[in-house]
């Protein structure tokens, strides 16, 4: 198998999920969006982990999962909250430090 | 034939079929992809991305890193997943479609994607042209997996602890009601 299918993959789905961060306004799509992102990512670092014959790719994709879980925890926090002050997750009327 | 060249044969044909499953995977995964960053309905939405995640795990048991695959079904497809279900019908009780969930000037989204994965292709296909991983690549079992997480590794997965206990406090403050 070539590396650059898997390479080219993950290009394909950061550029998508690249697309939906920019085109959204619900925060929770945002957020999945970001998930897709942060795949892509995992998968060029197992792709040359399996390249290079080390180890060290799945080691860091498990790390970036992590912190994903994390990201994703405090980000539905901020999602709630904003929800809550506001009754609506549309983040195009979170402007107020728009002058 | 000798047994050396029919075992070059296996190993040739199981790449084929390994390049062809890959194929079938990505398909699924794209365009799901693609149907999570359009469609109307957020449930879908979220739908859309459980099937992007199990095909990227799918893609990692191709890779030959099983623990990577299994870290990925427990926990984007189990506990991500759910947290973002949560999200859902926290902020919004409608479900089916809904309007005005993505910005007027969509075009400008998909302008800067394009140019970003033309930029992308452009750079791997040069930089890595026809690289093949290699044909004797072995599983990475779940044991030196461990084995470098505890040992060169270790320091990392410490702050990694720490941020993982910061992240639940903090979601804990953020999200409570006083």
């Amino acid at each position: 198998m070539f590396l650059n299918q898997f390479l080219l993959f993950a290009a394909l789905l950061f550029c998508i999920g690249v697309y939906g961060v920019l085109t959204r306004k619900n925060g929770v799509l945002i957020l999945m969006s970001i998930e897709l992102i942060l795949n892509a990512v995992n998968i060029n670092l197992v792709a040359f982990g399996a390249f290079n014959g080390t180890i060290a790719g799945q080691v860091f994709a498990l790390f970036v999962i992590a912190v994903a879980a994390a990201e994703v925890g405090v980000g539905l926090a901020i999602v709630l909250l904003i929800y809550r002050n506001r009754r609506s997750i549309d983040v195009s009327e979170a402007d107020l430090l728009q002058g | 034939m000798s047994a050396r060249v029919l075992a070059q044969e296996m190993t040739n044909t199981e790449e084929w079929v390994a390049s062809g499953v890959f194929y079938v995977i990505a398909l699924v995964a794209l365009v799901a992809a693609v149907r999570m960053v359009t469609t109307n309905n957020v449930v879908h939405a979220a739908l859309d991305l459980l099937v992007v995640l199990a095909s990227v795990a799918a893609v990692y048991i191709l890779l030959g890193a099983e623990f990577a695959a299994a870290t990925q079904l427990l926990v984007y497809v189990g506990a991500v997943m759910v947290l973002m279900l949560f999200g859902v019908m926290l902020t919004r009780a409608q479900i089916g479609a809904e309007e005005d969930l993505n910005h007027e000037q969509r075009w400008i989204g998909g302008l800067v994607a394009v140019v970003l994965f033309a930029v992308m292709a452009y750079s791997l296909v040069e930089a890595f042209e026809d690289d093949v991983l290699p044909a004797d690549r072995a599983v990475q079992r779940t044991q030196e997996v461990s084995d470098a997480i505890f040992s060169t590794y270790i320091v990392p997965f410490e702050a990694l602890s720490l941020l993982l206990l910061a992240a639940l406090i903090g979601a804990v403050v953020v999200a409570r009601r006083d």
